[in-house]
């Protein structure tokens, strides 16, 4: 299994993780940019994620919502600011209504996210910086995304139970 | 106190001296010969680990040894954990996805 490196750097305000894909970049890429592909693999279970539009070129919006096991739905949107084909990407995520109107209560992250091969596949380095440090503080503590790790833990007890 | 640790292991040198130490306890002396950089520059670094906890001294005869405190380590990583996990997960879920897409092809 391909490890993920973590790392948070304070003094900068930014988390790095690092991930390898047994998957060409051209693919990797696609994974991380196309809509169909993305509402597969971006929700923790028992969450999904569906995509209300998504207009992928700089200064365009991606608007999606989790919805939760109780047809909750938190919108998110992510505005990219600059966009290098099978390289990188970089982003604004923000909370927000389903009318893509951001919450200014929560925190925004910038993502910047990097995709390069490797003879097995492809690496991807994503590299979220904070505006200040009390929002990452504040992103890490409710436990990112208002308790969806909760949610997949919940899941994880219910699948041991199972077995 | 949360800032100071992570600022502590923002540096990759005084990440490179946990490593070390994590491995076993080593004497300033054996810590430095690790590094390229001089004795006093270990030592600072080595000081700033101590001041936020992450390393412990510990005399033993005429030596002072430093020590991982895994407490504080653990501390760092429980306080990223649901950070990491959503991370992870989502990871080896695009792997999925993935592998899907290739075996389409």
């Amino acid at each position: 299994m391909n490890m993920t490196t973590f790392r948070p750097d304070m003094v900068a305000k930014k988390i790095f993780a690092e991930r390898d894909f047994d998957a060409p970049v051209e693919l990797v890429w696609k994974a991380w940019t196309e809509r169909e592909i993305l509402d597969q693999g971006w929700a923790p279970r028992p969450w999904k994620a569906v995509t209300q539009s998504m207009d992928f070129r700089e200064g365009g919006t991606w608007l999606y919502y989790m919805q939760g096991p109780e047809g909750e739905r938190h919108y998110c949107r992510a505005d990219y600011q600059k966009i290098v084909p099978q390289r990188s990407y970089t982003g604004l995520d923000a909370f927000c209504d389903e009318n893509g109107k951001i919450n200014e209560e929560f925190p925004r992250m910038t993502w910047k996210v990097d995709f390069s091969s490797t003879k097995t596949g492809a690496k991807v380095d994503v590299e979220i910086t904070f505006a200040s440090e009390a929002d990452l503080n504040k992103i890490v503590e409710m436990g990112f995304k208002e308790g969806f790790s909760m949610a997949h833990n919940n899941l994880d007890e219910l699948l041991k139970n199972k077995q | 106190m949360r800032r100071d640790v992570f600022q502590a292991i923002a540096d990759p040198t005084r990440r490179a001296i946990l490593t070390l130490i994590a491995l076993q306890a080593m004497t300033p002396n054996a810590l430095a010969e690790h590094f390229d950089s001089s004795r006093q520059a270990v030592s600072k670094h080595i000081r700033i680990l101590t001041e936020c906890q992450l390393v412990k001294q510990e005399q033993t005869g005429r030596e002072i040894y430093y020590h991982l405190n895994p407490k504080k380590m653990k501390e760092v990583s429980d306080w990223l954990e649901p950070f990491r996990e959503m991370w992870e997960n989502r990871f080896s879920r695009l792997d999925k996805v993935l592998l899907n897409l290739k075996n389409k092809k």
